[in-house]
């Protein structure tokens, strides 16, 4: 395996919801192993960015490759997270009736996640085997949100925070190449907020992760190279430094920060 | 499960299955008889507790509400009906060879799609695979579609009313709306002797006891959690690598399959199967026992299924004008106050008294230790 090459890849997208271009004729790409923070004002197109790499939103027009030749445009949202692009989503979403681990155990990479293979797994050795294999991936994933002691809790007792960082351990249970994380520090303590950049950054040590962000302090924190959106297209990219005393940046992005805050 | 809780619902499936058909068999002098009656009326509930089982593995597991399920019962109480009806044969009024509703309505010959039903064989098959492949076909439209909560729920609502609709219609030879009734025999036995209904009540037992035993085995398996999941977070499921879609449409088919079983037990013993049974109210009817006796616990169906129905059997003979309040009230008094039903409520109290024992030795290890 090469690390050479981008793991994700899109060319001339335009998203078009009645009108409303939501991307126009975006150009992105992300090198294997980067950590890249998008960015941008609301309604800039960065959720549908996400949306489209995960399937949920179809182009109008355009290619998305994942890794080298993959053209995901026309699989469903499950069957690119088998092929290893996982998604946080910006409100946590847990399944607050399972356990913590039954939530990371739900989201381990398996050969298939169709029904009758749930329904009819066999007690064999090698099953056996695998168990204890998968364990201990249910145990280091646990162990590397800060979960470990919780795991027996049903994840509906988990504070919002807590809620944020099983979500993303069920996100690395999959053992995704490309992570998209939605606004992950959205309604977090300092204390949280510090915690989940170290986290993020930990797993872009081996994978790639393309991270949604409002807080610029949290960008500043975690980011190499930054994305900028706006109108649906990329209007400028480079290192956080770079792309903070950008001129244009400063006009549609931290002017309209400024103004937001003249509002209130 | 705790070994406490398996001998509990042993016990109980001895004293349905074993004990009760035995009480029935002693002489009515005896002052330990279960009457006829009692034992027939025991016999519908259980079938309704094989619906409510599988409604409540698609509601109480998947999230997955259907207002449709009569519909099901129906087809399986219609398939086993049409079977009864031909074994008739010419011991009926007219004494011809149809049944007496396609004489009354000048009917000459037997329709085609009646024919199958001469073979019990096919009946057998039938039962469960028709409401199955009904279910597979809607099902699969409506959750390809994404069809998800109150959408679904108010379409297959429309499905048991237009269901309705068309088994009232004379023109469909199901005998309009009075139904299939005036069974005589069953495989060959007389339905009119305690006998032969005391062999339907213990099949219909015995077919609970499956329904309890598949149901309780879906839960457990990893597609049994899969199923909470997608009744937590639907979208975390798909972007977890699952198609929410296909378990969904097999656990529809599953809880459709059942309910026509159901439906095969409940016809021979209650004697008629009318389009009154398929409507859309008795399949709120059903969803009310499920939210009564407390979903998401399979044993909540069951008790709520028994417990609702015999109430209802109670209040109709002796204050008939109170039925629809009653269900009314309970309806709205388990949303408002146990809306994990009785059985949710009894496990919390149960939980909290536990808690309380537990706590008492502290509480008095530190008031010594105050002293």
């Amino acid at each position: 395996m090469t690390d050479a090459g981008a793991i994700i890849y899109c060319e001339d997208v335009t998203v078009d919801y009645d009108g409303f271009k939501a991307l126009s004729r975006l150009n992105f790409f992300m090198d294997r192993r980067e950590l890249r923070v998008v960015i941008g004002p609301n309604g800039a197109g960065k959720t549908t960015l996400l949306d489209v790499i995960s399937g949920r939103v179809k182009p109008a027009t355009g290619r998305v490759i994942f890794g080298h030749h993959t053209d995901l445009l026309p699989l469903r949202e499950n069957q690119i997270a088998a092929l290893g692009v996982g998604r946080k989503f910006q409100t946590p979403s847990v399944f607050v009736n399972l356990t913590v681990r039954d939530n990371v155990e739900l989201s381990l990479r398996r050969a298939s996640k169709g029904v009758f293979a749930t329904l009819f797994e066999r007690n064999t050795q090698a099953r056996l085997r695998r168990d204890g294999d998968e364990e201990a991936r249910i145990d280091a994933t646990l162990e590397r949100v800060g979960l470990a002691p919780k795991a027996d809790w049903l994840a509906g007792r988990l504070s919002h925070g807590e809620k944020q960082w099983l979500e993303i351990g069920m996100v690395i249970a999959q053992d995704p190449e490309l992570l998209l994380v939605d606004e992950p520090v959205a309604g977090m303590t300092d204390e949280e907020t510090a915690r989940t950049g170290e986290l993020l950054r930990s797993i872009a040590a081996d994978r790639s992760v393309l991270v949604i962000e409002h807080d610029m302090e949290f960008v500043r924190q975690i980011a190499r190279k930054v994305t900028v959106l706006h109108q649906g297209t990329v209007l400028c990219e480079g290192p956080v430094e770079q792309v903070q005393s950008d001129p244009r940046v400063l006009e549609v992005y931290l002017g309209q920060r400024k103004d937001t805050h003249a509002d209130r | 499960m705790p070994k406490r809780e398996t001998g509990a619902l042993v016990a109980i499936a001895f004293v349905l299955v074993v004990v009760l058909p035995l009480l029935n068999a002693l002489p009515p002098s005896s002052p330990f008889h279960v009457s006829n009656f009692t034992l027939n009326l025991f016999g519908k509930f259980l079938t309704y507790a094989i619906l409510a089982l599988g409604l409540d593995l698609l509601w109480g597991y998947a999230g997955v509400l259907s207002l449709g399920h009569g519909v099901f019962f129906g087809l399986g109480a219609y398939a086993m009906g049409m079977h009864l009806m031909l074994e008739i044969g010419t011991q009926s009024v007219y004494q011809s060879a149809l049944p007496d509703f396609m004489v009354w309505n000048q009917v000459k010959t037997l329709p085609l799609f009646w024919w199958p039903f001469h073979s019990a064989l096919v009946t057998l098959i039938a039962i469960v695979a028709i409401p199955a492949l009904v279910a597979a076909a809607f099902g699969f439209l409506a959750f390809r579609s994404r069809i998800r909560g109150v959408y679904f729920s108010i379409i297959t609502q429309a499905l048991a009313l237009s269901a309705w609709l068309v088994f009232n219609r004379n023109e469909m030879n199901l005998g309009g709306t009075n139904g299939l009734a005036d069974f005589k025999t069953i495989f060959g036995f007389r339905l009119n002797q305690a006998s032969t209904q005391r062999g339907l009540y213990v099949a219909t037992a015995l077919a609970l006891a499956g329904a309890y035993l598949l149901c309780r085995w879906i839960t457990r398996t990893r597609a049994g959690k899969v199923l909470v999941a997608i009744r937590d977070s639907e979208t975390r499921v798909l972007f977890s690598g699952y198609a929410p879609a296909n378990y969904k449409l097999f656990v529809f088919v599953v809880s459709a399959a059942l309910a026509g079983v159901a439906g095969a037990l409940y016809a021979p013993q209650v004697g008629i199967i009318t389009p009154a049974k398929i409507g859309v109210l008795p399949s709120i009817e059903m969803v009310v026992w499920v939210a009564a006796g407390g979903r998401g616990t399979l044993v909540g169906a069951v008790v709520g299924a028994f417990g609702v129905n015999w109430i209802q059997s109670w209040l109709t003979t002796s204050y008939p004008d109170l039925w629809l309040l009653f269900l009314g009230a309970l309806f709205m008094g388990v949303v408002l106050f146990f809306p994990d039903g009785v059985v949710g409520a009894v496990a919390r109290l149960w939980a909290r008294a536990r808690a309380v024992g537990r706590r008492a030795p502290v509480e008095r290890a530190l008031e010594q230790a105050a002293r």
